[in-house]
């Protein structure tokens, strides 16, 4: 490396270098590209007007406000209010009809049905999925079975006030015993009774232990499920007579449910969304194909 | 320290591992001792046997073979590892791609998605990238100081203290132990240790500068002198932290709040700025004009964008907090550093380019060139993508989205995998002193299995992360959401199929890369037609 810190031509392009070597690498002496210099000129000046114009230089203890005045708070407080004042009128409206009156009136049902689509999408997907089609253990909103009644009101107050939802005093309550768990009845009465629930619902079943347990469906579950299982919603005793099942429908599924039974919870939006939005939320429930 | 002595300290280390399984306040810090406990005890007994067997041990001699003057034994063992912590990391990357396609493969608890991703980021920027960068540091800075390492056996220490690190943060991952904070998800123990490995690495580093028998100190050592010094910053500041217990796996950060968010980020950019940039500039500062056999463009150039880039990188962390609780001053802070160092970044890439004026033919010829290029493209685009997503505007839609999963593979695979790729395939041959690599068509298929990777995985990321952006700010003429969150992340299934395709790509490419280097290592030569010779080759050979 004799030809240190000395100046030469590099002979490809005519540059001189900075006469450096190491390992045989060489620096060439190019001036900075021009473009490049002055982009990098325009992006600071550029910054400092940003600064200016927006909050940016910390001082002791506040900062720079900037000459626009522009804050994030104070933007989103605006866009809030400009979303709020967009559909005052309709709110308001909402507000103060009764909900059965809301999806009488095609104007107010048509708004409160997008804007509970909309709260569904937040606040009712987790659970019930985002076509309402729910999954084992959470009720698929799209069909006509109501456990705790499919009306327009009906499911307002279930909203408004959740299932078993302690938080709630006027929240739906129910419970089911634990004819297993809690031995009221024996594992071939459960058995028996479960094979009648098939027959209810025109299902394949065992004929002698079907014939058994009716009499057992008769003394304890026709107060709750009904005579024929068609169910009472005014005790969310869900229908046993049709193809639809929260838990399953096999002999199996039916005999562990009487036995220990799951019973699921929903919290009261009331408190949450306020009366406006569970409202709307209720009319695009029961719009959904299902309410009565 | 001769061997005997490394070998006992080892082997008390293993003891004290023991003692801390035994004495552990919490069950996953006795997992994790008995983690390092078997890795120390297998490490012992394997000096011990060497001891005794090294005479006759030619493999390892040759692996740490030094008598050119430099101590390259470090170099070559940091090379082999390199790679097989890529092709760990991208493994990892397939199988956490895959679980967002296909959420079974999800395995519970030490195999889910939140556990396996901090092991892929982790094993992609620093047991890859790192050792890429230990390894290319310690080869450069003897070679442009026409200096031993100092330090003796100090670089080692740094090495083997390293690979501990690693798999100890991994083994950690996986048995659920972290700070939750990005990129430096280690418990405290483990950080203290990677302090202790890192003050030592930096002076390994800083003592073969001082005693270089060159005048001027080469432009790749101030970006790996960066690197090092502050990362050191980085690390210790971001992972102040009070443990729970002196032999319990949990810690308190001292920060809280958004002082704690903005100390993260502020770490966070930067182990993007020093780690993967500077770094990685480094690499760039020597291998390209090697390879290229051409000067390095411009020295004024690479003053000015230095300066530039490592004073301006170190402020725009805020800019992963836009639109958050950090006060708007920051954020704007945030943003316009992001913007000015736009050409400071793009210096690098001008020298890297120009340097090969005078030379583009060769990459007709040079695939191991033609990777070093691609790498400085791809490093272009990112520092073109990042300071336009700095801008609040255009954050409003990228945040959140895999968009920025894009943006930071578009980086991570293009700009630090392939200049690693290139630098080891530069490296090999002239550590085992063989005339050339296996095959260069090898080279020439790694480079389009990579390349085609990256394009397949980040043009995906852009739509989907565009998608994803739109699709959550959509609203009706009412002004209600249109989508649900659960919607968007069912429009993505596609692209995370499509995502998983690019990631194979890119990991096929580095198993090719592994059987090249492999049959090099082992001296093999493959008859072949060299590249750009086709024109020649029509005449019939046999």
């Amino acid at each position: 490396m004799a030809d240190n810190d000395k100046k030469e031509i590099d002979e490809l392009s005519g540059v001189e270098t900075t006469g450096h070597e190491w390992d045989g690498i060489r620096e060439l002496n190019n001036p900075l590209p021009r473009w490049w210099l002055w982009t990098f000129y325009a992006t600071i000046v550029w910054s400092i007007g940003y600064t200016i114009a927006y909050p940016a230089w910390p001082l002791i203890d506040n900062a720079t406000a900037g000459v626009l005045g522009w804050s994030s708070r104070a933007d989103l407080a605006d866009e809030v209010s400009q979303a709020a004042m967009l559909n005052q009128d309709k709110i308001s409206a909402i507000q103060s009809a009764a909900v059965s009156e809301i999806a009488a009136d095609e104007n107010l049902r048509q708004f409160a049905t997008a804007g509970g689509a909309s709260a569904f999408k937040v606040y009712c997907v987790q659970c019930h999925g985002s076509g309402a089609a729910g999954s084992a253990g959470y009720p698929n909103l799209n069909d006509d079975d109501w456990i705790w009644g499919g009306t327009v009101d009906d499911i307002y107050s279930t909203l408004m006030h959740g299932i078993r939802y302690d938080a709630d005093a006027d929240t739906r309550f129910n419970d089911m015993p634990a004819y297993g768990g809690d031995e009221i009845l024996t594992r071939a009465e459960i058995s028996d009774v479960a094979w009648y629930v098939r027959k209810l619902s025109d299902q394949d079943f065992d004929e002698t232990a079907a014939a058994n347990g009716e009499a057992i469906y008769a003394d304890n579950c026709a107060a709750c499920h009904g005579d024929t299982g068609e169910g009472v919603a005014e005790l969310g005793g869900p229908n046993l007579s049709d193809a639809i099942w929260l838990y399953g429908g096999t002999h199996a599924q039916i005999a562990a449910q009487i036995s220990n039974p799951r019973m699921g919870m929903m919290p009261g939006w009331g408190e949450r969304l306020g009366e406006a939005a569970v409202k709307q939320l209720a009319v695009y429930v029961h719009g959904l194909g299902g309410g009565e | 320290m001769n061997n005997q002595t490394v070998t006992v300290l080892v082997g008390v280390g293993a003891f004290l591992a023991l003692l801390g399984a035994a004495f552990a306040q919490d069950a996953a810090f006795e997992a994790h001792a008995w983690v390092l406990f078997f890795v120390l005890a297998i490490s012992t007994v394997v000096m011990l046997r060497q001891m005794r067997f090294a005479p006759a041990g030619a493999a390892a001699r040759v692996l740490d073979d030094d008598s050119g003057g430099y101590l390259d034994g470090v170099v070559r063992w940091g090379a082999v590892i390199t790679l097989f912590w890529g092709i760990v990391g991208f493994l990892v990357g397939v199988i956490a791609a895959s679980q967002l396609a296909w959420p079974v493969l999800n395995i519970e608890p030490w195999f889910n998605f939140g556990r396996i991703r901090p092991l892929h980021t982790s094993a992609v920027v620093f047991a890859f990238g790192g050792n890429a960068l230990l390894a290319t540091s310690f080869y450069v800075v003897q070679r442009t100081c026409r200096a031993r390492l100092w330090g003796g056996d100090l670089a080692w220490f740094v090495f083997w203290g390293y690979q501990l690190f690693i798999v100890m943060a991994a083994t950690g991952y996986l048995l659920g132990i972290t700070e939750g904070r990005e990129y430096a998800e280690p418990e405290w123990y483990v950080d203290i240790w990677l302090t202790i490995v890192w003050v030592a690495y930096l002076a390994v580093f800083v003592g073969t500068l001082v005693k270089r028998k060159e005048p001027h100190i080469y432009v790749a050592n101030w970006f790996y002198l960066a690197f090092i010094v502050t990362i050191a910053m980085l690390h210790v500041v971001n992972n102040l932290s009070m443990p729970v217990s002196l032999l319990g796996a949990k810690s308190y950060s001292a920060f809280a709040g958004v002082q704690d968010a903005l100390t993260q980020w502020w770490y966070g950019h930067n182990a993007v700025g020093f780690f993967l940039t500077a770094g990685f500039l480094g690499m760039m500062y020597y291998f390209v004009p090697k390879q290229a056999g051409r000067p390095v463009y411009s020295y004024r150039l690479s003053i000015i964008h230095f300066w530039a880039l490592i004073f301006l990188y170190i402020w725009a962390g805020p800019h992963h907090l836009h639109y958050t609780a950090l006060p708007d001053w920051a954020q704007t802070l945030g943003m316009v550093f992001s913007i000015m160092l736009w050409m400071p970044s793009w210096g690098g890439m001008i020298n890297g380019l120009m340097t090969l004026s005078g030379a583009w033919d060769k990459l007709r010829t040079d695939p191991i060139l033609r990777m070093l290029v691609i790498s400085i493209a791809f490093y272009g685009m990112s520092t073109f993508e990042g300071p336009m997503m700095s801008i609040k505007a255009v954050n409003s839609l990228s945040h959140y989205t895999d968009w920025t999963i894009g943006h930071v593979h578009s980086g991570a695979l293009g700009w630090v995998g392939m200049i690693s790729f290139g630098a080891i395939y530069f490296l090999v041959p002239k550590l085992w002193q063989r005339q050339r690599l296996y095959s260069l068509r090898l080279v020439n298929w790694h480079f389009w299995l990579a390349t085609l990777g990256i394009v397949v995985y980040a043009a995906v990321m852009w739509v989907s992360g565009i998608t994803q952006g739109l699709m959550w700010r959509e609203y009706d003429e009412q002004g209600y959401l249109v989508y649900s969150f659960a919607e968007s992340i069912a429009v993505m299934y596609p692209y995370y199929v499509l995502r998983v395709l690019g990631g194979l790509l890119y990991l096929a490419g580095s198993l090719v890369m592994a059987f090249n280097i492999y049959k090099t290592i082992r001296g093999d030569v493959r008859a072949e037609v060299p590249m750009g010779a086709e024109a020649e080759a029509l005449v019939p050979a046999e």
